[in-house]
């Protein structure tokens, strides 16, 4: 290679970041894989957090509630964690899923931060969250009476999620307005 | 009305702007005097008006008046009047003025306090700061209007600023690190300048080094405080989470880092002009990058700005052009042969490569590890998170390379140097280093090796400098007059080196030692952590300006001596409902104590407390502090001024005879 021709090389490595960042563009990294949408949450039987026995899927449906992902490690979920305990005052079922994390600290954090959560479904290999699609926490899902996925939130829950998209939502299904 | 003119004042401002980026330019092609004459007033007369538009937002906030879109839905008429004006840029609109604004006030500096620089160079520097100026104001202008109004139905009162955000820190953060930032846009402008009059010569790197130490000593600063805010702000105690936006900032300021020490090698030795330039080019496209990366939307952030497709759209093509556009030119103009001057492998030079190619991998590590998660996805291999493992791994054993070497720097020659003087010059330091490295972790809680490798290494630098100093001091008649023998420069790099070693001795001592400890605890309880007891003597409520809190009480003592008495509370602000933890620090040279309360327990006024010991965690702020103002005496230096009045003759000549 010429002494000139490797002058080019920085050119070449941007024009090829510039390129994935063109398509970064276009991706949503908050976006859901819409296959879930619409669908029935996935079946599951793991363990609780707070006792010893095993939860089904059956034993958490059959009222409109929020499915919350987090974990101890998620910096955003302890920023999300102060709204989710408001929201559980207020009388929004929030079902946990603590995902890939350690039973001991999930619990410490629970007691030291409050526990907005019904119960607490243990994901620690991750296999109900690889059929939910998460790819990080904080995430949370709204499921109907019916126990379908109607909505999926990434990121943190907080005042301006809830009122502007998840609060219009939950209001409908509570109410039977959904197409 | 106001806001109008604040508006009209922004475009006004871009349009002097598009004239400050082609017309200096097409002088100093041409040879124009008179076209570029006008490069100082143009500069002047953009930062004039893109202070007035400033100052209109600034009123619009501090007036309440809701009918501006950024300021109804970032303030509130509760909000003191401090943190009204810092909401100003609290915001996207509002923080991208800022920066328009900061960079007007860059450009000026530099029209301004450069008579020793030839016309033409000055022309063409400011003409390529005019057309930064041109991408960011039509940003604001056409994607991000901060003046949009909202009307009708403004609402009676805004929703507040992020309580996050409400902080003295953050006042002042924003600006720093864009300091900072943008001021690398300096350095940038000078080396496509050098590309364009195609001279690449020491000169060029003298008269673009003071500019680029000041913006690294800024964005040292600002990236300091931010951190210094997530640990007392977030409320539970960490100061770095290598977040995405994080990184944004970190990028430049370690490509900067590897920019100012290759730039001494140019200015000194005339040595890596291409790879200088290409440093500058590459900084600057960082904080660039930064601003695409916190502004579009393409990663997910706890701090990044409300996003926008379109306004990404525009970063990114900004970004094509001017880092497409210099790389282009980088290419078609950088000296292709390796110059002249040759050097041993064992001299300073060498060693600066090695700090080069050291800061290189560090900002390719984390420019990677940040843009994985956007890489992946675009390749459809799904979504992915990277975290402080990954950093923590690579930028670990980087850090104790770089600082091995380091201590070798300061002492070492220029050209030629030989292991044999190396030894004779640090043998002792060496072995005092070993023994501290040995020593001084048993004053920690436990003998811990990582510690003991952290006090090996900051004791390897700061020997090594001592030992340099003093042969610079010594012979002298007396050790003032010893003292002013010691350049501005040479005193810069002193303390900036010692800084990075305080800085290495807190974060591993502070990651090593800390002890920390959540609890339940009800007012009359008290728990003893590292020796010092913690008595939670009572709660109360308490009323701040927009917030209503309960407030902890607590006394610490240490062998029945009171310590501090500290009182975190818990906040819950009025216009959002948000809910805050606002943590008590008591602060100390070799250690912190800190108090945070999480969620009250029952009903007996029982809550879960954290409380931490942190020893050594100043130590780390205080040698970011050190960094920045050793970066700040470097610029003080008198052969920047004195090259200036034996320049300014010659310009005028230049002036004269055209």
């Amino acid at each position: 290679m010429g002494p000139r021709l490797k002058l080019f090389i920085p050119l070449i490595l941007f024009a090829v970041l510039a390129l994935f960042l063109l398509r970064g563009l276009e991706l949503d990294p908050r976006e859901m894989p819409s296959a879930l949408i619409d669908r029935p949450l996935p079946e599951f039987t793991l363990p609780s957090l707070e006792s010893d026995t095993l939860v089904n899927r059956d034993a958490v449906i059959g009222e409109v509630a929020l499915f919350n992902v987090w974990a101890t490690w998620c910096v955003s979920c302890r920023v999300e964690h102060p709204y989710l305990n408001q929201l559980t005052q207020q009388g929004v079922p929030i079902y946990g899923v603590n995902y890939k994390d350690e039973d001991q600290d999930a619990l410490r954090w629970l007691q030291e931060l409050g526990n907005p959560y019904r119960l607490n479904i243990v994901d620690a290999d991750g296999s109900l969250g690889l059929d939910l699609g998460v790819y990080g926490a904080p995430e949370t899902y709204l499921v109907d009476a019916g126990g379908v996925i109607r909505y999926r939130h990434v990121g943190v829950v907080d005042e301006r999620v809830w009122r502007d998209i998840l609060q219009p939502l939950y209001q409908e299904l509570l109410e039977g307005r959904v197409p | 009305m106001i806001p109008e003119i604040g508006h009209y004042a922004l475009i006004v401002a871009l349009c002097l702007s598009m004239i400050l980026a082609v017309l200096p330019a097409w002088g100093a092609w041409r040879r124009n005097t008179t076209a570029m004459g006008l490069a100082p007033g143009l500069a002047v007369g953009q930062l004039v008006f893109v202070t007035i538009s400033f100052v209109c937002l600034a009123l619009a906030f501090l007036q309440d008046d809701f009918t501006v879109k950024v300021v109804a839905s970032n303030s509130n008429s509760l909000l003191p009047s401090m943190y009204k004006f810092s909401a100003l840029w609290g915001n996207h609109e509002g923080s991208l003025l800022l920066w328009a604004l900061i960079l007007c006030f860059w450009t000026t500096a530099v029209a301004l306090l450069s008579p020793q620089l030839p016309m033409q160079v000055l022309s063409r520097v400011l003409s390529v700061m005019g057309g930064i100026a041109v991408g960011f104001l039509s940003f604001s202008l056409f994607t991000s209007n901060p003046f949009e109004r909202l009307l009708p139905g403004s609402p009676v009162d805004g929703s507040d600023l992020n309580p996050l955000l409400q902080d003295p820190g953050l006042i002042i953060h924003p600006p720093l690190l864009y300091m900072g930032y943008v001021g690398f846009s300096v350095a940038f402008a000078f080396a496509i300048a050098a590309l364009l009059g195609g001279r690449l010569d020491a000169s060029w790197a003298r008269w673009s080094r003071p500019w680029t130490n000041v913006a690294w000593a800024f964005l040292t600063l600002g990236i300091m405080l931010g951190s210094w805010w997530a640990y007392y702000e977030l409320g539970w105690g960490g100061w770095w989470f290598w977040d995405p936006v994080e990184n944004a900032s970190f990028m430049p300021w370690l490509a900067g880092t590897a920019l100012i020490h290759s730039l001494a090698a140019t200015e000194k030795r005339g040595l890596f002009k291409s790879w200088t330039v290409l440093l500058a080019i590459f900084a600057f496209s960082l904080s660039l990058l930064g601003t695409f990366l916190v502004r579009s939307g393409v990663l997910t952030s706890v701090h990044a700005f409300a996003t926008d497709p379109a306004r990404g759209m525009f970063i990114l093509l900004f970004l094509a052009i001017v880092v497409g556009g210099s790389l282009v030119l980088y290419a078609l103009r950088a000296p292709a042969v390796s110059s002249r001057v040759s050097f041993a492998w064992v001299s300073r030079e060498s060693l600066l490569l090695f700090n080069n190619v050291v800061f290189l991998v560090a900002t390719l590590t984390v420019l990677f590890g940040t843009l994985f998660p956007l890489f992946m996805d675009a390749l459809g291999q799904g979504k992915y998170s990277v975290g402080p493992p990954y950093f923590n791994a690579v930028f670990v054993p980087l850090m104790a390379l770089l600082a091995t070497f380091m201590g070798l720097g300061p002492v070492s020659r220029w050209k030629g140097d030989t292991v044999a003087r190396w030894k004779g010059e640090l043998g002792i330091s060496a072995a005092v280093a070993v023994v501290c490295g040995l020593t001084l972790p048993l004053l920690g809680a436990d003998y811990n090796l990582w510690v003991a490798l952290a006090a090996l290494l900051a004791a390897w630098l700061v020997l090594g400098l001592v030992r340099d100093a003093w042969y610079r001091v010594r012979g002298a008649a007396s050790l003032g007059s010893g003292l002013r023998r010691l350049t501005p420069s040479y005193c810069g790099m002193l303390l900036a080196h010692l800084g990075f070693a305080a800085c290495v001795l807190g974060v591993v001592a502070t990651s090593q030692y800390n002890v920390e400890r959540d609890l339940k605890m009800s007012p009359g309880d008290s728990e003893t952590l590292a020796g010092y007891t913690f008595e939670f003597l009572e709660l109360a409520p308490v009323r701040g300006p927009n917030f209503v809190a309960d407030e902890a009480r607590f006394r610490v003592t240490k062998d029945n001596e009171l310590v501090a008495m500290l009182a975190p509370q818990k906040r819950r602000y009025l216009a959002s409902g948000s809910v805050m933890t606002e943590a008590a620090i008591d602060a100390g040279v070799f250690r912190d104590l800190f108090v945070a309360m999480g969620e009250p327990i029952g009903s007996d006024g029982a809550w879960a407390i954290r409380l931490h010991y942190k020893p050594m965690v100043r130590w780390m702020w205080l040698g970011a502090i050190m960094m920045g103002f050793g970066g700040f005496a470097t610029a003080l230096d008198k052969r920047y001024r004195r090259q200036r009045r034996a320049a300014t003759a010659s310009a005028q000549g230049v002036l004269h005879g055209a």
